[in-house]
């Protein structure tokens, strides 16, 4: 038994390191290490660095641009890229839709749609989730009928994610309303241009518009635009899912954190003459968080082992999901109580780009609170925490 | 052994409970809050009207009484509709400062106009290196020919950017964390040399930052004897965190009955969310420790009334924040996962609640500093 890497893995190691030293923008590490949020062009602007290095798509297949890493490689990868907190490529192009046309798209939707999203051309959202249709995803309601050459489209979908942002969205539309539920559903492709589609922005509780709710009245959309076969949609999205609960540890991003806590725990007083990192309970927690990640990190690195030789992403990943989003999320309890009555102040303008008031608190201390309620999110979306457990329960323990 | 509230504090609850259904809706809540001053001076006029601002107040003061059960009564009631008004700062803490420290003539000016409603004050107490040390003071005051000098910079003054009068803990003597030499001054909040950067804080609340340039204030204006304010700091401090206590406790049973009601409503694989035994036990524990903040505030504030030491009165309120802080986490926590998304929203009120509860963990400690003091007591 051994974890170590290759000879090769370890130059290659060593050659994302180079790459990212060099080439991820001063500005934006600048950015993301004081808690600023990155605008669409600053995303835009990275990915297409690593689409001139090659290294756009990871997961993705040689034969359409990706990289043909092993899986080894792709950790080593995600792992460099987190450490040193350079964004992962907005997901729901890169990572959710174009599998899902890879495999089940035709080949003229192939070149139509796969080498924009290689290029970061075209932005992405998810329409899946509806209001009455949330971790029971299979009850959704939107429809789509045929008339002619075209679908047209009526309902709403929520927790779309950067959808102001997107010039497409792939939508889970229900197609036939007389059979079982999961079997009436369809893969649509919709241009977030069409008449009829209205975005209604939903405010978090970090006072910012992340998600919004989309309505399509009368939408008409051609019906080309289709994945594969009318009502198979489910299954498409199934394949999807599992794609969207990989890389959802976060390991790399875990650690990049504990070293923050440390070095604010280190300059953070305690109010009698010493630092938070010398207090006992609070040195307590922070050995847990870093037990727990040693835990996950070992337990990402066996799923790993078991993908190079060749075997599937089974549940396992659902333990990834359920440790790696709870113990973020107990990080983010870990900085608001250093930042102490600094986590008060509700000044989410502060960490916006070319906000030009009074900062509040030392550091990203005012951010603590305002990540803290937003990464509540962590534990309800793909896949809420409760789902994965059950995932476990039936499909591991055969309960 | 009788738990019952006597037959004023039902009066009291019930006024309180009126005033919260008729006047205090989630809608017109965040119109308060979106308002220039964060917070409703007609509010704030009635509650003077109905003698709820003489509640923290001794009767020797011209107030109700000032029983811990009685503040806990009406908290509770306050945390339920999450009411932003400075209630705490100008009565419990400002109020409880000029009760036990000022002369017979400081006391003859100021309490009254709290009582009427005319006068709003804040305690400008932490600072950034002070944590919850209310006796780590840096900020300096210099007393020369019978005027002090103050300077030094405080955070988290609740209703610091609205307060006619803000009482300044300065050191004059000793030490950053020394007990001694610590003294507390009233000073205007629009006096030359304060500068006041206003800020809503998570929960809605009206805050700020104060930097204070040489304030010059007459030696009169300090409250007590020279340099030695901390124990009576101490003090009001801990009545106004059993207040608060009993605010989160109000907070969060709405965030359990909000949680339990949407569980029946919410449909999801063709029954209701609440069926699933996996989130009734979740809600069951959410219960239990809703219940255990309960009784342990009422412990802390039985104990405030009684002839208890200061040592063992002192130790009660450390217990009951620090009981009530992990009662926050876990209930705030379970009630936004139950929700779902839809909890994450502005547009709900079971967020706001999380917020503010997770301010009132912070607040005058939070659980982790409370433990500690609880065993160093």
């Amino acid at each position: 038994m051994n974890a170590d890497f290759t000879t090769e893995e370890l130059a290659f190691e060593q050659e994302v390191r180079e790459f990212l030293d060099s080439e991820f923008p001063a500005n934006l590490r600048s950015k993301v290490d004081a808690g600023i949020r990155l605008s669409k062009d600053e995303l835009v602007h990275w990915q297409k660095i690593l689409y001139k290095k090659g290294w756009a798509a990871p997961n993705w297949p040689v034969e359409n641009g990706g990289t043909g890493w092993t899986p080894t490689q792709k950790y080593i990868f995600a792992t460099e890229m987190g450490l040193i907190g350079a964004p992962e490529p907005v997901p729901f192009g890169m990572k959710m839709v174009a599998p899902v046309i890879m495999a089940y798209g035709s080949e003229e939707q192939k070149q139509r749609f796969l080498p924009d999203i290689l290029e970061s051309n075209v932005w992405w959202c998810q329409g899946y989730s509806e209001p009455n249709a949330g971790s029971d995803l299979a009850s959704l309601k939107t429809s789509a009928v045929l008339d002619g050459d075209e679908y047209v489209v009526n309902g709403s979908k929520t927790w779309n994610t950067y959808g102001q942002y997107a010039d497409w969205i792939f939508c889970l539309v229900r197609t036939d309303n007389t059979v079982k539920k999961q079997e009436g559903i369809s893969f649509l492709l919709i241009d977030m241009k069409s008449p009829g589609i209205t975005l209604k922005p939903i405010v978090l509780l970090d006072g910012h518009a992340e998600v919004n709710e989309v309505f399509f009245d009368d939408v008409r959309v051609p019906a080309n635009n289709l994945i594969g076969e009318e009502n198979k949609g489910w299954t498409y999205a199934k394949v999807l899912l599992t794609h969207e609960r990989t890389n959802i540890s976060g390991v790399p991003r875990g650690k990049r954190r504990l070293k923050a806590l440390k070095r604010i725990a280190a300059d953070t007083s305690d109010g009698n003459g010493s630092y938070m990192l010398h207090n006992a309970a609070f040195r307590k927690k922070l050995a847990e968080a870093e037990i727990d990640l040693q835990a996950l990190e070992y337990s990402e690195l066996r799923t790993l082992a078991a993908l190079s030789v060749g075997k599937a992403p089974g549940p396992e990943s659902s333990i990834l999901k359920i440790v790696g989003t709870e113990l973020a999320q107990r990080m983010d309890e870990l900085f608001v109580e250093l930042a102490g009555y600094h986590c008060l102040p509700f000044v989410p303008e502060q960490f916006e780009e070319g906000f030009e008031g009074e900062s509040m608190g030392p550091g990203n201390s005012a951010a603590s609170a305002l990540t803290y309620f937003n990464n509540r999110k962590l534990s309800i979306f793909g896949g809420s925490n409760e789902v994965q457990r059950n995932i476990i329960s039936k499909a591991v323990l055969g309960l | 052994m009788d738990f019952s509230y006597t037959e004023e504090q039902q009066m009291l609850q019930e006024s309180v409970q009126k005033f919260v259904q008729k006047s205090y809706e989630f809608d017109t809540r965040n119109k308060i809050i979106a308002s220039e001053t964060g917070f409703s001076e007609e509010n704030w006029q009635l509650f003077a009207e109905l003698g709820w601002l003489t509640v923290p107040f001794k009767e020797e003061d011209g107030g109700f009484g000032g029983s811990a059960v009685d503040l806990i009564v009406m908290m509770e009631e306050f945390g339920k509709a999450m009411l932003v008004e400075p209630f705490t700062s100008t009565t419990v803490i400002c109020g409880g400062l000029i009760s036990a420290l000022g002369s017979d003539e400081q006391k003859a000016e100021l309490i009254p106009q709290i009582l009427d409603g005319s006068l709003q004050l804040a305690c400008a107490y932490a600072e950034s290196g002070s944590r919850y040390n209310l006796a780590s003071v840096e900020a300096k005051a210099v007393v020369e020919g019978g005027s002090a000098k103050i300077s030094g910079k405080k955070i988290a003054v609740i209703n610091g950017s609205n307060a006619g009068k803000l009482l300044v803990v300065a050191r004059e003597s000793g030490a950053e964390s020394d007990r001694d030499g610590i003294s507390i001054f009233i000073i205007d909040g629009d006096a030359d040399g304060v500068s006041r950067s206003a800020y809503a804080n998570i929960d809605g609340k009206k805050a700020a930052e104060i930097t204070l340039d040489s304030v010059t204030v007459p030696e009169s204006q300090r409250l007590g004897a020279t340099g030695s304010a901390i124990s009576a700091l101490e003090e009001v401090i801990d009545r106004a965190t059993i207040g608060i206590s009993a605010e989160a406790v109000g907070a969060l049973e709405s965030l359990l009955q909000k949680t339990v009601e949407y569980s029946k409503t919410r449909k999801q694989f063709g029954t209701s969310i609440g069926t699933f035994q996996a989130l009734q036990h979740r809600m069951a524990d959410m219960f239990i420790e809703c219940q255990l903040a309960r009784s342990i505030v009422i412990r802390a504030a039985m104990e405030l009334d009684s002839t208890a030491s200061d040592v063992e009165k002192a130790r009660s309120v450390s217990a009951a924040k620090s009981r009530v802080g992990k009662a926050i986490r876990k209930v705030g926590q379970e009630a936004i996962q139950i929700h779902g998304g839809i909890g994450m929203t502005e547009e709900l009120d079971v967020g706001h609640l999380f917020k503010r509860v997770t301010a009132l963990d912070v607040m005058f400690g939070n659980a982790d500093y409370h433990t500690e003091r609880f065993a160093s007591l």
